[in-house]
């Protein structure tokens, strides 16, 4: 899950500044989910944007703001809306691919925050950062790039008090939990022995997969 | 070869200082307290921004210090540059005589004083110290390239002694090790016990590395209780504050009691032969150096 939280509203009328009719588009997916641009969020912003004299000349919420061919589609519903601008209430993904199929600008309603466990209903946590090397099979399951604060894949810092982060005492040492899961499945010895250095070149941006064998 | 190298190989008690560059350009105090220390110890250790606060470079000193021919020894951390940086970095210090280094992983930003950088964290202490053996053993780069020459470090990491899962802190010291750790200095102790306890457990694990005792002499009980809430690692033991808390009482400077208990535990450490030689870490004290080591004996 895409986790994304709003920008707040002063920013987003900073955005807009000039602009009298604007269309908002959702995203019926991981926004939604976020309550930063389901079904509920669209109406809310559109009732606040009013209340400040901007006309909402049109609402979207697609099932899913990251699909460029259904983006492009529903998009046309907009296209005689008038809207000066667009307010995309979706990840960085989803506005990016609404503005790819725009004629105005589009600007972010949100933040776009990480990739995220959803624990229930509203609580998130970070749990990969996506970096294209996974370690989990050596780390019990339980990433260190992304739970520890320093990303170290050999071990822990000097920097945990009470088996909580310098960084933020708030975290739990990544660490520490590792540790614990490694010795729940008999496997300390993954503890010690040779790591690689991260390989950066596989993470160079932007980065792009094509499974149909010839060029879109 | 790296005085700290022969010391210890000697069997010598090896003393190192740690020491701070200045929140500036001008190295002209910290040039003063080396020429306390000069012949009094076996390397001085200048910090890498210490507790992620912004000072001048490591680097930048070390040349200094050994341009007055005291021997410095080059701290290095990854959290602000990466493997290139850090090697280029490696490679001027070996250009101009600097033989020992020691890698950390580094203090965050977030708890330092320039909260919005950017962490880089390309290599940990780890990786730095398995970048610098390759570098050596092979005379290639970090990318596999050919060097034109190749440097040569006796190179240190950090343990921190006051840890809990133990097994979790011995377990990283082996991989320091294996990386290519040579010598390893403990962060600030205070009491020989749990040193013994961290030492049994290093040798039980049969990882074999001279382990040089962390001292940091106290200043006040001030000091001491915002160690132990604030610095990971630290355990100063009540009765140790107490003494600094009423010292006044019996006419001393608090201060002067830090030395005194500071130069007890290097005596005790070296009586004991617990460890082949201490890192005295004075914050800002330095000064205070060559006094704790005639208190403890140490010529």
């Amino acid at each position: 899950m895409i986790i994304t939280q709003r920008k707040p509203m002063e920013d987003l009328f900073a955005m807009l500044e000039g602009v009298q009719k604007v269309a908002l588009v959702g995203c019926g997916n991981c926004a939604a989910a976020c309550q930063t641009g389901g079904e509920n969020e669209v109406r809310e912003m559109k009732a606040l944007l009013e209340s400040k004299g901007i006309e909402v000349v049109g609402t979207l919420v697609p099932e899913e703001c990251c699909h460029k061919m259904l983006v492009k589609k529903e998009l046309k519903a907009l296209r005689d809306s008038g809207a000066q601008a667009i307010l995309g209430m979706a990840c960085g993904d989803g506005v990016q691919t609404v503005a790819d199929n725009a004629e105005v600008p589009v600007y972010p309603a949100n933040d776009t925050l990480f990739l995220g466990q959803i624990e229930r209903v509203g609580i998130f946590h970070e749990y990969c950062r996506m970096c294209g090397d996974c370690v989990l099979g050596e780390t019990g399951g339980i990433c260190p790039v992304t739970r520890c604060a320093k990303g170290l894949v050999n071990g822990p810092c000097g920097g945990q008090k009470n088996g909580k982060c310098e960084v933020d005492p708030e975290n739990d040492c990544a660490w520490i939990l590792i540790y614990k899961r490694l010795e729940k499945l008999g496997q300390l010895h993954k503890l010690t022995g040779p790591v690689p250095d991260r390989d950066h070149d596989r993470m160079a941006h932007p980065r792009h997969i094509n499974l149909r064998g010839k060029k879109v | 070869m790296s005085l700290l190298k022969t010391a210890l190989q000697r069997g010598e008690f090896a003393v190192t200082a740690e020491m701070a560059p200045p929140k500036g350009c001008d190295f002209s105090e910290q040039a003063a307290v080396a020429e306390l220390l000069r012949g009094k110890v076996q390397g001085v250790n200048v910090t890498d921004m210490q507790s992620a606060c912004l000072k001048a470079s490591s680097l930048g000193l070390c040349i200094r210090l050994k341009q007055a021919g005291v021997e410095p020894i080059l701290q290095v951390t990854g959290r602000d540059r990466n493997r290139m940086a850090i090697l280029a970095d490696l490679l001027s210090a070996a250009a101009f005589g600097i033989d020992t280094m020691l890698a950390l992983t580094g203090d965050h930003p977030v708890v330092g004083d320039c909260k919005g950088a950017k962490p880089v964290y390309d290599l940990d202490s780890v990786g730095i110290l398995e970048m610098l053996r390759r570098v050596e053993e092979t005379g290639l780069d970090c990318g596999g390239n050919a060097l034109d020459s190749k440097p040569e470090f006796f190179r240190g990491a950090v343990v921190t002694p006051v840890y809990e899962p133990v097994a979790l802190q011995v377990a990283k010291l082996r991989r320091k090790v294996d990386a290519g750790a040579q010598y390893i200095q403990t962060q600030g102790i205070f009491e020989t016990e749990s040193l013994k306890r961290f030492l049994e457990a290093v040798d039980q694990a049969q990882i074999r590395v001279p382990i040089m005792a962390g001292i940091i002499p106290l200043k006040s009980a001030g000091m001491a209780r915002y160690m132990n809430e604030n610095v990971p690692g630290i355990a100063v033991p009540q009765d140790q504050i107490d003494a600094l808390a009423s010292a006044k009482e019996a006419g001393r400077k608090p201060a002067e009691v830090g030395v005194d208990m500071a130069a007890d535990l290097i005596r005790q450490i070296r009586a004991e032969n617990l460890c082949p030689g201490v890192h005295i870490m004075a914050i800002g004290a330095e000064k205070n150096v060559p006094i704790i080591l005639e208190k403890a004996g140490i010529q």
